[in-house]
């Protein structure tokens, strides 16, 4: 690996840093378990390192580790967004009463 | 670089803007279902452009990526919403499971030509992937009740802890100098799988929120690891945003306990023996018929509901509503106070209110709801302990004092629902339960709920 990509691969880092931060600190407290398993699904894009794992590994061996990575990965993905979903798909604004000041706006 | 590499990273751009757009929908309950839809469409067109890579063989993917979704699927279909907190805690070890993997087989594969740049991001991949994966499914074992949740703890605990991480950093480092010393490679996977084990061990089921956002935060950095050890940008980014969550809500987990990290990690806060002082001059409890509390709730101007773990576990969510619905009947306006370590992971109580279709709206944070509870005629504590210990507050000695609490005390007349007599998790007296002003209704939350909806309509 040059050193002008690494430096690159830390401008990446960073930025995502900052911009997850921002990002994140906006999610309400309502939504912060749906949160954590969105960002858990999220991060099964370890999928896509597995899958070149498994479809180029030199032996045995590697592809059998890149086959359960891609299992693993693919729970986690397919689980994880769906799980996500059915948990969003629960959270309704009031029907009835409208006198209610919804806006949970964090301070 | 030819056209298909073109794609590739095409794809891993669009994916990695459509997670932080994804993410970004997620500040509303009402843009957050549109958001996933876009992150999940994101992930596709990463997954789609990997596949377009030259020079793979499918068997091995294609059967990894069926059996995954099948059994991904059958977790987002069945597992109940009380379970949530074991099924993510179980999803963040196999996602750094799959990660952990990775990178072994990197090293495995190229152990001797991995610069020293390739090796410290494949030593961290490694490291915090495997000790997330056992970590997470210590987690889960203990949230499913499969080992008990009070903390485990032996002597010299954190002593020994810290040696397991020094050996593993230790290993670490030799191989920075001497890549090609495979057995330290593996020595150090294998520390790390126990590592996992052992930092997740003396951890009480109360504190469960912390590691589970810290978790979540060390599943997301393994991610990224990988991606600085393939020089892939998606993997960087995606793993980033999840570490960096993760991180947030830890904190923030911490801050609603009035903790620092390092206690409720090594702390073993809750242990037994830990904080037996200060029992026995509190006073006796004033129990409570369901009669009396059905006449005082149908009565009412104001009642909030403040529930905790035991709501969860007695799976009262939807009694409550109904509760509610016949109190909100009659003219009794009803709200949720939700403190934000309640329940076993972040926003838990949150879901199953949403589960039981209570609108959000209902739904109040410690500090909007606080300062209503000196005008609210009753206060419901539904199996909720530490969250609502007024001595939090009160007494400086306490070992939760400081921690913000939901100030139910304040409330003209508060009822706590509770299984039995016994102290709270973390074996702290709770003075709000000898308070004149504190009914105690015990039994089951679910019987005791149903029995006051009935009480109520006939009221």
């Amino acid at each position: 690996m040059s050193s002008e990509t690494l430096i690159a691969a830390f401008y990446v880092f960073a930025l995502a840093a900052f911009l997850g931060y921002q990002v994140i600190s906006r999610v309400p407290p309502l939504l912060h378990t749906p949160l954590m398993s969105a960002t858990n699904a999220i991060s099964g894009i370890s999928l896509v390192g597995s899958i070149v794992l498994a479809g180029t590994g030199g032996n045995l061996v590697s592809k059998l580790l890149g086959f359960t990575a891609v299992t693993c990965a693919t729970i986690n993905v397919v689980g994880g967004f769906g799980i996500t979903d059915r948990m969003l798909k629960m959270f309704k604004k009031k029907e009835t009463a409208p006198e209610k000041k919804s806006e949970d706006e964090k301070p | 670089m030819n056209a298909t590499k073109y794609i590739i990273e095409f794809s891993y751009l669009v994916a990695s803007i459509l997670f932080i757009l994804g993410l970004k929908g997620m500040s509303h309950p009402e843009s957050a279902r549109r958001g996933m839809h876009l992150a999940e469409f994101g992930m596709l067109m990463a997954v789609i452009g990997t596949l377009l890579h030259s020079g793979m063989s499918y068997e091995w993917i294609i059967a990894g990526l069926l059996i995954g979704s099948t059994i991904g699927a059958m977790m987002a279909v069945w597992v109940p919403m009380t379970a949530m907190p074991q099924r993510t805690a179980l999803s963040h070890a196999f996602g750094a499971f799959a990660a952990a993997l990775v990178g072994i087989a990197e090293y495995y594969e190229h152990g001797a030509e991995l610069g020293q740049f390739k090796m410290t991001a494949i030593g961290f991949e490694v490291m915090l992937g495997a000790l997330t994966t056992t970590g997470s499914l210590m987690a889960f074992a203990k949230l499913q009740g499969l080992v008990r949740g009070t903390p485990m703890t032996f002597r010299g605990q954190n002593v020994f802890n810290m040696t397991l991480l020094a050996a593993t950093i230790g290993c670490f480092v030799y191989l920075l100098v001497v890549p090609t010393a495979a057995p330290f490679f593996y020595v150090m996977v294998g520390l790390a799988f126990l590592f996992g084990i052992l930092l997740v061990m003396p951890i009480g089921a109360a504190d469960m929120p912390v590691v589970m956002s810290l978790l979540n935060s060390y599943a997301g950095l393994a991610a990224a690891a990988t991606g600085f050890a393939l020089s892939n940008n998606v993997l960087i980014i995606a793993g980033t945003l999840d570490g960096f969550s993760g991180f947030i809500l830890s904190v923030l987990m911490c801050r609603a306990m009035n903790r620092s990290m390092t206690n409720v990690l090594f702390g073993a806060f809750g242990s037994a023996g830990a904080a037996a002082a200060g029992d026995g001059e509190m006073g006796t409890m004033r129990e409570v018929s369901v009669d009396d509390v059905a006449v005082q709730l149908a009565y009412a101007n104001q009642v909030i509901f403040a529930p905790g773990y035991g709501m969860a576990t007695a799976q009262a969510q939807h009694i409550v509503r109904e509760l509610a619905s016949v109190l909100e009947k009659r003219g009794v306006s009803v709200k949720y106070a939700i403190h934000p370590v309640a329940g076993r992971m972040p926003g838990h109580m949150n879901v199953l209110l949403a589960e039981a279709n209570v609108p959000y709206s209902s739904l109040y944070e410690l500090e909007q709801i606080n300062h209503e509870f000196p005008s609210t005629d009753v206060a419901v504590v539904i199996g909720a302990n530490d969250v609502v210990n007024p001595d939090a507050r009160d007494n400086p000695n306490s070992p939760i004092a400081g921690m913000p609490i939901l100030e139910v005390d304040r409330a003209r007349s508060v009822v706590v629902l509770k299984r039995g007599k016994g102290k709270g998790f973390a074996g702290i007296e709770n003075p709000l339960f000898f308070k004149p002003v504190t009914g105690m209704l015990y039994g089951d939350a679910k019987d005791s709920l149903t029995k006051l909806v009935q009480a109520v309509q006939h009221a």
